[in-house]
């Protein structure tokens, strides 16, 4: 067990290490989100009449978080492709070490990288007007969740990144995850516009129900179409923490069952 | 004791259609070198795959150290290095990040870690370079890395899958130098190679694999004589074939070979180049100026050749099953 934290520990740091002896990793990843923040605020910002005090940037900025952390699932997916195209994970199962350390601790160096990610766009989003209403204890566990769920997406990464086995395979492959995940959703336009089937759709989506989340911990109301007073739409929360908890139970297992059976092109 | 022993062992991919192994059987005996000697898609890297528990035969057994490889891999882990055709360390990191995260992944203390590490460094002559990301090295120097990745925990057996492909001639030769003071060491070696002549240089023993068998095993000599070893091949003027004839008999000592319309003269040599200065002496002697004098190694084709009657397909995995697919299409 306690070899078994070390090594994950090592798999973590050697992540870290890997941004500060190439700083313009982190640099990129940081302003991808900025970029978004501002762009959204702006560019759909003055066109969306959201109804709710403070303007488009309130609704905007939770949207943004949960999309940002929802792609960590592509930094674990094409991380993990590199190292298993370059032969890294061939040397890492050749080691005596603990058959999920590599993976566990890959997810939660991406999920560290979230922390840093989600800072910076919370001094973004308050530079453009983000102001949330509720108690800072409820803006700090939104920010908890938010990390959890990037956590939670990573081990969908990991069975991906082991599965396509080449770096721009996994770009491509995360994207058409990733997109209709985080745009057919809440996170960016009210899912009331949207054709009655699909609001279906967008609501139980998993993204949905975290943004929806974030914005009640951030003390804004939530605005449900077709599935208005189902389980989801009361209760968010509870539906994001189910969906987390789902999605590890599935992804961890088989993705520690990839790992072991992986190999290489 | 044998350090490696491998039985049977077979592996098919793409659910049968293509046969990596067809019942292979090898040792190694403790503290000696073994090339494994096949062209690309013989089931080289499958069979060390196998035996550094990357991968499971469909049937078969396999021991290193005298550890089941199937029963106990962990066991088996604590015991190898492996390095690959393919520098599998971290490229973004320095040669001293590197070797720190392969160290504390052995599980030595920080302190035994960069001990370790420095002495790498210092014998792979890479201590200029530690503090350089990998990206910056040259390919021999990456391999090198690799190598000393290896071996942090000074590994019983070490299995090197093509340790030279894809490098220059120079740094073949240093990572020539680099593998002779190892196995000086006394450590189990396995590599693998597509050269005969590597084999020859590094190995005690040679096994040549072929369509996923050995074909054949032996010392580099005992092989070299069943493929014919070095060869002396003189081309002259008709006129002077007789003496020519006369000549190579003498120095070789064995029969030769002659073709009349190619007007070439041979006959195997043991003694190499001593040979061939000895037939342009006694050429020069006799005022006979060959078109053409050589000594003739023979290449991996030679031993192919001479073992299956066929050249060495160079065949990958993928274009096997293409190919078989198309068969059976037809």
């Amino acid at each position: 067990m306690i070899n078994f934290i070390s090594d994950a520990a090592v798999i973590t740091k050697r992540q870290l290490l890997q941004l500060s002896r190439v700083p313009e990793l982190l640099l990129f990843s940081t302003i991808q989100p900025i970029m978004f923040v501002l762009l959204f605020r702006y560019v759909f910002g003055g066109s969306i009449d959201t109804g709710q005090p403070g303007g488009y940037v309130q609704l905007l900025m939770p949207g943004i978080f949960v999309q940002t952390v929802a792609f960590t699932l592509a930094g674990t997916a094409v991380g993990l492709a590199a190292d298993m195209q370059k032969g890294l994970i061939d040397r890492f199962r050749s080691l005596p070490i603990s058959r999920s350390a590599v993976v566990i601790g890959r997810t939660l160096g991406d999920g560290a990288l979230n922390i840093v990610v989600l800072t910076a766009m919370g001094v973004a989003g308050y530079a453009v007007g983000w102001r949330p209403t509720s108690s800072l204890f409820e803006v700090f566990l939104g920010f908890v969740f938010l990390l959890v769920f990037g956590f939670a997406m990573s081990w969908i990464g990991v069975l991906i990144g082991l599965s396509v086995r080449e770096e721009r395979v996994a770009t491509n492959a995360t994207f058409i995850v990733v997109f209709p995940l985080t745009f057919l959703s809440n996170a960016f336009a009210p899912t009331t516009g949207m054709p009655k089937p699909l609001q279906y759709v967008a609501e139980w989506n998993p993204v949905s129900t975290m943004v929806a989340a974030c914005r009640e911990l951030f003390g804004l109301e939530n605005q449900f179409g077709a599935t208005a007073g189902s389980f989801p739409s009361e209760n968010p929360l509870q539906m994001s923490v189910i969906y987390m908890i789902l999605i590890m139970a599935i992804f961890i297992p088989l993705s520690i069952r990839k790992y072991n059976n992986a190999a290489k092109k | 004791m044998k350090a490696v022993i491998a039985e049977n062992l077979v592996k098919t991919y793409n659910k049968g259609a293509v046969k990596a192994l067809d019942g292979l059987n090898l040792d190694v005996e403790e503290g000696t070198v073994l090339g494994v000697l096949g062209p690309n898609g013989a089931g080289k890297t499958t069979t060390v795959r196998i035996l550094a528990t990357l991968l499971s035969p469909d049937s078969g057994n396999a021991t290193v150290a005298g550890i089941d490889v199937l029963k106990h891999p962990d066991e088996v882990r604590k015991l190898i290095g492996l390095s690959g055709q393919y520098a599998a360390v971290d490229e973004t990191l320095t040669g001293w990040d590197n070797l720190i995260m392969f160290g504390r992944l052995y599980h030595l203390s920080a302190q035994a870690t960069k001990q370790r590490a420095i002495e790498l460094l210092e014998q792979f002559a890479l201590s200029d370079a530690a503090k350089r990301p990998i990206k910056t090295y040259s390919g021999g120097m990456r391999r090198r890395l690799d190598l000393a990745a290896s071996l942090i925990i000074r590994p019983k057996v070490l299995f090197l899958d093509e340790p030279t492909t894809g490098l220059d001639p120079r740094g073949r030769q240093d990572m020539w130098g680099v593998i002779d003071d190892l196995v000086k060491g006394g450590v189990t070696l396995l590599l693998t190679t597509q050269y005969l002549e590597e084999a020859d240089h590094l190995a005690d023993e040679i096994a040549v694999i072929d369509h996923g068998k050995v074909i054949a095993r032996g010392t580099s000599d005992s092989l070299k004589k069943q493929v014919g070893g070095e060869r002396l091949e003189i081309v002259v003027e008709n006129e002077h074939l007789e003496i020519v004839k006369d000549i190579v008999a003498r120095v070789s000592g064995s029969a030769i070979n002659v073709d009349e319309g190619l007007r070439q003269i041979s006959a195997p040599v043991t003694t190499g180049s001593k040979a061939l200065i000895e037939a342009a002496k006694m050429l020069d002697e006799k005022g006979i100026h060959p078109l053409d004098i050589g000594l003739k190694r023979p290449s991996l084709d030679d031993v192919f050749l001479s073992l299956t009657g066929h050249v060495a397909e160079e065949k990958k995995e993928e274009e096997a099953s293409v190919n078989k697919g198309r068969r059976r299409g037809k």
